[in-house]
């Protein structure tokens, strides 16, 4: 009998000494965590895209509560997390502009000329080693292999007739598409831009024209005729400023290519 | 003495006997000319002439931008009509230097270029080879006077002539051979005398017994070059395999051949150095198959740099019936670039023109990988290709780099073997040319 309680007497005694020692440790060696970053954790989607540009959602809430990040970096929450986080810190919401991923090449199979018939391994990536960068005459357009389709974890690219087509819905502008195209053909625009270039090539019109139907070919007729002075041609391409345009749509009136949305 | 061999590699169909006994035959082109400036590796050469210039046959036109660079001369004598943007056989457009012929072929005077070889110095020899513009004429166009100026000079003990040929189809190298076995002589003698320590091997495939024959014998009183017979494989001609089988010696990645004492160089492009140090005459011709199923008299020319590649169709009497063949090929079936189009001009590296009737990889489609190994057993590289190639879909590049991806010379033995057909050569090429040029910047 006496050896039980001496067992248990033991036992209880290491139990308190380990006890004092762990409390004692919890306190001299405690991190501080900043509640307001635990506070715009909770609000964050938690979904680790990485489309804020830090590793995680975690790495993106320390930043919002030491202030280097504005309430609105997160590109999947939107509005509603950016609100619900500057209640939260008691911070002002700068208005924040919704961006999505736009491809600039319309070239799909019927428009665009192939060169060649490939075959091979389906990806953009490795499709570039190829002459001419893929079987598509124009070396700037999409090659429609698919590999932004791959990386895009909102599903929100589809590859149709040949080339990515992004869905302006579901696109919540991580970027990380913008990243994986070997020929840098996707960018951040408004969501609200309605008229844009969907072209890259920043070759001669007459070679635009032996390539793809639907190619720019640099003849600034749009740029002549945009009120707000909005559109500017470099190298062969014109590129349309969202900020100053105002969505009068001259501009793709006049387009003898079709170019523009 | 057994052959000389390594392990791995394949035994392709050979379709030499399309060209192998066809003598070389001079083609002069008759329309313009087109010299792109990157005809090698490293810079682009800068062009010293305009538009409007009376240029001759052997005039410089092009200079060596850089260390890692070569001249380029005219083959023909003409105007030169423009400097633009041309297509070349590698599919991209190059800055290149075009020349209207005028079909007189005036030359200038070579022999004012040559000098006594016993006034000259090694550094003076070397001199003329940058001068001539030689580069690698196997393919790869590496310039020949920075392969022969090695940081440990001493270390040197083997220049090889790579005769090996292990490409399908190809005879080029083999009518060299044949035709001017003594000058070949002579330029290695040229290059041995670079070195000290250097000894000369002539490496030929056994399939091509007339040339070693012809070799030995002219060789029987040489001590310092000898003629290897290597076993006819496929790629006994790639560089690391070739001085492995001559010398046991193993080259990595990350060596040059220098680094294992030795010094490879093609059939043509010793002959070049013979006839810049001998004859004075600048790289302005080479000799290239035009072959294939679907070619109507199949023949080794001798073609001037710049020529039109239709031109070479024409002078091989053009295609089998009128019917266009299914797949072109600059240089030989395994290692080879399919060309899509006819108007681009032969370089200093298109050994060959390989036509085919009918595409047999394209009837093909990958399936899974059902892991047979058969892609380990044949690579000459000693990696895993199957692996590596699953690590390059996926784009992972630091698992790729662990499987020492960068040991794969890009052969194509594995894509051969391959019972499930699956793309691992293009795969694994392309995730290394990638990295490679992720290094450069």
């Amino acid at each position: 009998m006496t050896e039980i309680i001496i067992a248990a007497a033991v036992v209880c005694g290491v139990g308190i000494v380990i006890g004092i020692l762990l409390g004692v440790a919890g306190e001299k060696f405690k991190v501080e965590i900043d509640p307001k970053e635990v506070a715009v954790r909770e609000l964050l989607p938690g979904n680790n895209c990485g489309g804020c540009g830090f590793p995680g959602c975690d790495g993106l809430a320390a930043a919002i509560a030491k202030g280097e990040m504005p309430p609105s970096a997160c590109p999947v929450g939107g509005e509603a997390v950016a609100d619900a986080i500057s209640e939260a810190l008691g911070i002002e919401n700068v208005e924040s502009v919704r961006y999505v991923a736009f491809v600039k090449c319309a070239g799909d199979c019927e428009k665009a000329k192939n060169v060649y018939e490939y075959i091979g391994p389906k990806s953009c990536i490795l499709a570039q080693n190829n002459p001419n960068g893929g079987p598509k005459a124009c070396t700037y357009g999409c090659t429609g292999y698919g590999s932004c389709k791959a990386v895009c974890e909102f599903d929100a690219i589809e590859i149709i007739d040949g080339i990515a087509v992004i869905n302006k819905e579901k696109c919540k502008a991580c970027g990380k598409c913008i990243d994986v195209c070997p020929r840098k053909l996707i960018e951040l625009v408004p969501y609200d831009a309605e008229h844009l270039v969907r072209c890259n090539s920043h070759d001669r019109g007459l070679d635009v024209k032996s390539a793809c139907s639907t190619g720019c070919i640099g003849c600034s007729l749009c740029a002549k005729n945009c009120e707000a002075s909005a559109i500017t041609i470099e190298k062969n391409l014109a590129h349309i400023d969202a900020e100053k345009c105002n969505n009068c749509g001259v501009c793709k009136q006049k387009c003898p290519v079709k170019v523009i949305t | 003495m057994g052959l000389f061999t390594f392990s791995g590699g394949i035994h392709p169909y050979e379709g030499k006997e399309l060209t192998m006994e066809k003598p070389v035959k001079e083609y002069l082109p008759k329309g313009d000319c087109v010299y792109p400036l990157s005809q090698h590796i490293g810079a682009p050469a800068s062009p010293i002439v305009k538009k409007g210039d009376r240029v001759l046959v052997g005039q410089k036109i092009a200079e060596a931008g850089g260390f890692v660079s070569a001249n380029i001369h005219s083959s023909i004598s003409g105007t030169v009509k423009a400097i633009e943007p041309r297509l070349t056989a590698g599919g991209a457009k190059v800055n290149s230097i075009i020349i209207e012929n005028d079909g007189l072929f005036e030359e200038i005077d070579f022999s004012a270029n040559v000098m006594d070889l016993s006034t000259l110095y090694r550094e003076d020899i070397k001199d003329i080879i940058k001068e001539a513009g030689i580069v690698g004429m196997g393919g790869a166009g590496f310039p020949a006077n920075v392969k022969l100026s090695p940081k440990n000079e001493d270390k040197i003990d083997y220049i090889i002539v790579n005769g090996a040929e292990c490409e399908p189809y190809l005879t080029s190298d083999y009518r060299r051979i044949m035709e001017a076995a003594d000058k070949l002589i002579l330029g290695l003698q040229i290059c041995i005398n670079l070195f000290d320590n250097a000894k000369g091997i002539i490496a030929i495939e056994d399939n091509k017994p007339e040339a070693i024959k012809l070799l030995t014998d002219k060789l029987k009183d040489n001590d310092k070059i000898t003629v290897n017979t290597l076993k006819t494989k496929y790629p006994q001609g790639a560089e690391r395999q070739l001085i492995y089988a001559n010398t046991g010696r193993y080259v990595n990645s990350k060596m040059l051949p220098a680094d294992a004492g030795c010094i490879v160089h093609n059939v043509d492009t010793i002959y070049s150095i013979y006839e810049a140090v001998i004859e004075g005459k600048p790289l302005i011709s080479r000799i290239v198959t035009i072959t294939g199923d679907a070619i109507e008299n199949p023949c080794n020319l001798l073609v001037r740099t710049g020529t039109n590649l239709r031109e070479l169709i024409d002078a091989a009497g053009g295609f089998k019936d009128g019917i266009m063949p299914e797949k072109i090929i600059s240089g030989g079936p395994m290692m080879g670039k399919a060309v899509y189009s006819l108007d681009v001009p032969c370089t200093k590296g298109v050994s060959a023109l390989l036509c085919m009737s009918r595409d047999e990889v394209a009837s093909l489609e990958p399936t899974n990988c059902i892991r047979c190994g058969r892609c380990v057993e044949v690579c000459p590289g000693r990696v895993v290709p199957s692996l590596l190639a699953k690590y390059a879909e996926h784009g992972d590049i630091e698992q790729f780099l662990k499987h020492n991806g960068m040991e794969c010379c890009e052969c194509g033995c594995c894509s051969y073997i391959c019972p499930a057909k699956r793309h691992l050569t293009q795969t694994i090429a392309g995730t290394r040319k990638r990295i490679l040029a992720n290094k450069k910047k």
